[in-house]
């Protein structure tokens, strides 16, 4: 076969080929995607067989290492708890601010506005985490600490919202806002690309029935952008889950099992637990460490397979319908 | 119930463009309408003007005067959402809302109207509308099922059907059929014939066939030169309009001799 590169229609002999014609820029992108494809999967498998190798003797170690709990699951148990607790905090908090501002961006400010505004919000998501920690801890905690008495007072029969509220504000709720502020521009920006997307056609068939813009949004901008919003979310969850310093910094911990997000102290995170201990551990503690970076994985990963799986339902029964 | 609309000196802008100028003309009432002319020469602006869509693209505004029936389009005090819940629009392309059902689509613009619709004044309105759209026997059975299953012809009545299943005053079309094959074209066409028995209808079309087989009335638009703004040559009765026109232009146009 001639080469393709030259640019001139193929020679006749080409067509007896049974492979179909493909020229060499062709496939050699389609190899380089395909490579960067594989790479990422490799790296995941990777990381996975790392954790499962290095943790599993944190499993079942003499009791002691679980110290001061007795077994891996009553060790466990607690900051995966927290974990939960205060992702959920960052999601509840972030996810309708998030996706009021990318409205805002994409359907009601005017232009000279809604660029800089979406420029802002994404320099928020270059700011290092250890700078949330700092801020969080010092200032954010002992400003929101009025906030956890006032919860305290009014919402006190939820497990949620137990008493005493913490003196100094170093509580899961506000270790949840500063993951909220954390995750706010992935999703917003997410968000605001799939608003922004949306079809004129669509927001022209509600406009033209005589809808108000929000009625537009609810019948043609939400339901073309869902799956995107839940893209959106879910890679703001898993920051919210494995984020590390600014939990470590905020938190102030212990390791009594609470669901009370206001209190004194509650358990560490998964993520923030192994960068607070891991420095100064035994090997056999470090394998247990090990094994609970497995289990974060582990949650991530089911956290989003359900999550998509719902909504993947969802449309399927639609489609159905 | 069916209104004629009034057009007087209307200059329609985009920020600083003016895009059509100078349009006066009168749409009566229970009559269709059909507007002609070559591309970007207005015809779509002049439809939309006339229940304030334009709007939505930012720094449109008009001058000039639309009144329907007496009632001023653009005073202060219209709400331009109240403008389109009475004047209803058929898009070129059919639009029905991906995620709803048949029947949900077609009560999209009465839901917005009033929230609370019992079941069986709903079903009414789904029924009268799909039968209005001509799509009632080939949908009864279905629905519930999303309205992009349908092939184009039917999703275009489908989206008349939710058009006039509000009761609108007057239908605007944007070139209803240029996405449609033959057969949904003359099933559309037929259509546009029995609802002007009950609306008025302004249709915006690339196809002088169409214009002449559905309108009563004809406007043709052009541009007097490229880059200027769009005007109307020449309104009058589409049987004059396609045997002995005014205008020397309106007859070059017709016949094929440009744009």
């Amino acid at each position: 076969m001639t080469s393709p590169s030259t640019g001139t229609l193929s020679p006749p002999e080409a067509e007896r080929n049974d492979k179909p014609l493909s020229r060499r820029g062709d496939r050699v992108f389609a190899g380089l995607a395909r490579a960067a494809g594989i790479t990422i999967m490799v790296a995941l498998a990777a990381v996975f067989v790392f954790l499962f190798a290095e943790g599993r003797s944190g499993l079942s170690a003499a009791e002691a290492t679980y110290r001061p709990a007795s077994d891996f699951l009553r060790y466990i148990g607690p900051l995966v708890v927290s974990t939960i607790l205060a992702a959920c905090i960052a999601l509840l908090v972030a996810v309708p601010f998030a996706v009021a501002i990318a409205l805002f961006i994409s359907h009601y400010a005017p232009r000279s506005i809604a660029t800089p505004v979406a420029y802002v919000i994404d320099l928020l998501a270059a700011v290092p985490s250890v700078v949330f920690g700092l801020w969080g801890g010092r200032y954010l905690a002992q400003f929101l600490q009025p906030a956890h008495v006032w919860l305290s007072e009014h919402l006190g029969f939820l497990p949620f919202f137990g008493s005493p509220p913490s003196p100094n504000g170093r509580s899961l709720f506000t270790a949840g806002i500063v993951l909220a502020i954390m995750i706010l521009p992935i999703v917003t920006a997410i968000s605001r690309e799939v608003f922004a997307q949306t079809p004129r056609l669509h927001e022209e068939a509600a406009l033209a029935l005589g809808a108000t813009r929000w009625e537009m949004i609810r019948y043609a901008v939400f339901p073309y952008a869902r799956s995107g919003m839940v893209s959106g979310v879910m890679l703001g969850l898993g920051r919210a889950l494995g984020e590390t310093m600014a939990v470590a910094m905020v938190l102030a911990t212990s390791p009594a099992v609470t669901l009370n997000i206001i209190g004194t102290a509650a358990p560490a995170t998964i993520a923030s637990n192994i960068a607070l201990n891991y420095k100064e551990a035994t090997p056999s503690r470090q394998s247990l460490l090990i094994a609970t970076g497995l289990v974060l994985f582990a949650v991530t990963f089911l956290i989003n397979f359900v999550a998509r799986w719902v909504v993947g339902r969802n449309e399927r029964k639609q489609a159905r319908a | 119930m069916a209104k004629s609309i009034d057009v007087s000196d209307l200059n329609i802008y985009y920020g600083d463009f003016l895009a059509v100028e100078g349009v006066s003309m009168t749409i009566k009432a229970k009559s269709v309408t059909a507007f002609i002319g070559p591309s970007g020469c207005g015809k779509s602006t002049m439809l939309r003007s006339l229940n304030r869509m334009h709007e939505v693209i930012p720094g449109a505004r008009v001058e000039g005067k639309v009144m329907v029936d007496g009632q001023s389009l653009y005073g202060p005090e219209v709400d331009p959402v109240a403008v389109r819940r009475s004047i209803g629009m058929v898009f070129q392309r059919p639009n029905p809302f991906p995620t709803l059902s048949i029947y949900d689509n077609v009560l999209a613009g009465s839901r917005l109207n009033s929230r609370k619709l019992s079941k069986s004044d709903a079903d009414g309105i789904v029924e009268r509308s799909l039968k209005g759209a001509n799509l009632w026997n080939e949908v009864k059975d279905r629905l519930g099922k999303p309205g992009q299953g349908l092939s184009g012809g039917q999703q275009q009545r489908l989206c008349i059907a939710r058009a006039i299943a509000v009761e609108p005053e007057v239908l605007l079309m944007d070139e209803p059929c240029s996405a449609l094959d033959p057969i949904s074209t003359s099933a559309i066409e037929d259509l546009i014939h029995e609802l002007k028995e009950r609306y008025t209808i302004v249709i915006v079309t690339h196809n002088m066939q169409q214009a002449a087989r559905v309108s009563d009335e004809t406007g043709f638009f052009n541009l007097k030169a490229a880059g200027q703004p769009g005007h109307l040559v020449e309104f009058n009765p589409t049987k004059k309009m396609f045997s002995n026109p005014d205008e020397p232009s309106t007859e070059a146009y017709i016949s094929g001799r440009f744009g």
